[in-house]
């Protein structure tokens, strides 16, 4: 099994749908020769042709729209936003449009695009580059978001994705793009969607986390053991839908839970993720849920970025907060 | 500066073949169509306009619900339509239903489309179209990439969009032209310029003289028609779909025409931002009296076939109301089922949820 940075996995899993579907087609800005402005395309397109891997014209909304139009030629459309906050021009053709038109063509044709676009913040970015817009696309029925957080998840989940003949919002942390190395097999294989997974057994308590705030979480994790707490840490993996079965199931066993995410409070996921465990587990909670989230602000310049989002200390101060209840 | 945009204007003259009094003014771009074709693009006309009454008529009994009139508007819906071949895929506005049908969407649908009804937007197979489209100009970067899809597929056939003046202002106007210039895309798009986006005039939209003149910018090619004219028009589209599958680049034509009626049947009133007259100077330039004059003057064309037309159109909307109203209504338990290929875990328990409901 090779060592592979995330960023590795994601160029890897998009090389084997190349190679395994030939109506898969990868484009964007930047994602030709340059080969993607974080190298997720490098060389994909001198391997498989311009007309397969090419650069677009630099319109997101234009680029939703030219997914949806090739999705109805029978292609597999893999756009790339090149970063989340660019995702806002193409609202429109993303939320308006692709996400809709499985049903608003009466369930006759299907849209199956894997939009790819780095978030997440932590790497000092300009403006509008590191914000966590997932709970925007969350919002939005008939689009699924999945979110890696390890190398193997990311080839496994993307190519999984890829496969999907409904949309699907690929979010790639930049931050994990290059920070760790991981075990990834070079051969085909798929991770499930929709299903979340438990990163780390524990029996005190169940934090819950997507993306970045994963390692977040299991730092915290190994903090709280050295004072005796056990902690289980669930990746979600798909943000929507939630695989509220596995969460549900740890809380029946912990009975307390820290839903963890770098977004606001306002936005992500996590007030519905502790709206659906009351609805699910009430009588089994020994605590109320507690949220690890980043301030109802916009996503600040640089310079404050580190005091602004959520680290494992936020975690090991709520997870106190649960177990001294 | 000006220098150059006049020089620009001055190219975008608008294209006529045959004038409002059905004469032929320009002999040379008269389009290779047989007396039978002429016969049938009247027919289609006609017939739409009998479908447009009574659409108005039965959408104020309460029997349709959105529906945008297209009076005025036949010789541009349907003179391109006619220039397409069944292979080639329309994303139309809400306006162009007329084009749908004729592409062969069976009237129930549409019906059942302007009732609110998913059934009406399913295309039977072989009819490659997408239904309306609400948001303005949001289909025109659609239409670019199945231009572009068609074109890597190797097939002779366009991607046709429409929209209206209104929908030439807006990003994905100007972003769908640049793509599918930039790719050489096989895409005909078509602006029905009808002077009014809802109530704001054309002058409003925009300093340029012509939609068309748009064209230039994004590198294609651009053309403004008489919209009245049903040759023109057809004219128009067959060159451009020939230019677009012979590798030539995506076309935009800009048809000038009218609508006769309110924007939609739910409480637009034109009489707030149109007068009396600049009416009458459209109906004047009628696109089925003109071309009514043109065939009778070839003696391909009488009152006794008109009525043959008007008859048909009219017992086939019967028959089509009927059996839209006949339709099922939709089920919560449908529009969940047809949201997903396979229904996600939220989506499972709320369907639990509604079969039971609606088992009541």
């Amino acid at each position: 099994m090779a060592q592979m940075t995330m960023i590795q996995a994601i160029t890897d899993a998009m090389r084997t749908e190349l190679k395994n579907d030939e109506n898969v087609l990868i484009f964007g800005e930047d994602v030709g020769q340059n080969g993607g402005v974080f190298r997720a395309t490098e060389g994909l397109q001198d391997e498989y042709g311009e007309d397969r891997v090419f650069d677009t014209p630099l319109a997101e909304s234009g680029i939703g729209g030219l997914s949806i139009g090739l999705a109805l030629q029978g292609f597999r459309p893999v756009p790339e936003i090149q970063f989340i906050g660019f995702i806002y021009e193409a609202m429109d053709a993303v939320n308006g449009q692709m996400s809709r038109l499985r049903y608003r063509s009466g369930g006759t044709q299907q849209m199956p695009i894997t939009i790819r676009t780095p978030f997440g913040g932590g790497v000092h970015t300009p403006e509008l580059h590191a914000d966590s817009l997932e709970g925007l696309m969350t919002a939005q029925p008939g689009i699924r978001v999945v979110i890696p957080s390890t190398p193997y998840d990311a080839k496994g989940l993307l190519i999984q994705s890829i496969r999907n003949n409904d949309p699907v919002l690929f979010m790639e942390h930049m931050k994990l793009y290059r920070s760790f190395k991981g075990e990834v097999p070079e051969e085909d294989y798929t991770v499930e969607l929709d299903k979340a997974d438990v990163k780390r057994e524990g029996n005190d308590v169940t934090l819950i986390a997507y993306g970045a705030m994963v390692h977040s979480a299991l730092k915290a994790a190994e903090e709280l053991e050295e004072n005796g707490i056990s902690a289980e840490v669930i990746d979600l993996r798909t943000i929507s839908p939630v695989d509220y079965d596995i969460i549900v199931e740890s809380v029946k066993k912990t009975n307390r839970a820290v839903m963890i995410q770098e977004a606001q409070k306002v936005a992500g996921i996590a007030s519905s993720v502790v709206a659906e465990i009351q609805e699910k587990a009430i009588l089994h909670l020994e605590a109320p849920v507690l949220r690890v989230t980043a301030p109802d602000t916009v996503y600040p310049f640089s310079q404050a970025e580190e005091v602004w989002l959520p680290n494992h200390n936020d975690i090991v101060e709520k997870v106190n907060n649960v177990i001294n209840f | 500066m000006k220098r150059t945009l006049e020089q620009i204007e001055e190219q975008f003259q608008t294209f006529q073949i045959m004038n409002e009094e059905g004469e032929i003014v320009n002999e040379n771009a008269m389009p290779d169509l047989s007396d039978e074709d002429l016969k049938e693009i009247m027919r289609r006309m006609v017939y739409t306009r009998i479908l447009d009454q009574r659409s108005i008529a039965l959408n104020r009994q309460g029997r349709l619900g959105f529906y945008a009139p297209t009076a005025g508007q036949e010789a541009s819906q349907l003179g391109s339509h006619y220039a397409l071949a069944q292979e080639d895929f329309i994303l139309p506005a809400y306006r162009d239903v007329p084009q749908l049908i004729w592409h062969g969407l069976p009237l129930y649908q549409a019906f059942l489309f302007s009732k609110g009804h998913y059934k009406g937007n399913q295309m039977p197979e072989g009819v490659n179209a997408l239904s309306p489209q609400i948001i303005i100009g949001a289909q025109i970067t659609q239409a670019a990439g199945v231009g572009l899809g068609l074109k890597k597929r190797g097939k002779e056939a366009i991607a046709i969009t429409y929209t209206g003046d209104g929908g030439a202002s807006q990003g994905d106007f100007y972003e769908g032209l640049n793509f599918a210039g930039a790719y050489a895309a096989q895409t005909v798009f078509v602006v029905q310029n009808n002077q009014f986006a809802i109530s704001v005039p054309v002058d409003k939209q925009s300093a340029a003289e012509t939609i068309a003149q748009k064209a230039v910018a994004a590198g294609i090619e651009g053309i403004q028609v008489d919209g009245m004219d049903v040759l023109a028009v057809y004219a128009a589209t067959q060159e451009a779909r020939n230019r677009a599958i012979n590798g030539e680049g995506p076309t935009l034509i800009e048809t000038m025409t009218y609508r006769y009626g309110p924007h939609t049947m739910a409480g637009d009133d034109p009489t707030r931002y149109r007068t009396d007259e600049m009416d009458d100077e459209w109906e004047k330039k009628d696109p089925i009296v003109r071309f009514r004059k043109y065939l009778e003057n070839k003696d391909l064309w009488s009152e006794d076939e008109e009525n043959e037309v008007v008859e048909k159109a009219k017992e086939e909307i019967k028959a089509a109301i009927k059996e839209a109203d006949n339709t099922p209504k939709q089920k919560v338990t449908d529009l969940i089922s047809i949201m997903h290929e396979e229904l996600p875990s939220n989506l499972k328990e709320q369907m639990e949820e509604y079969e039971e409901k609606e088992s009541k």
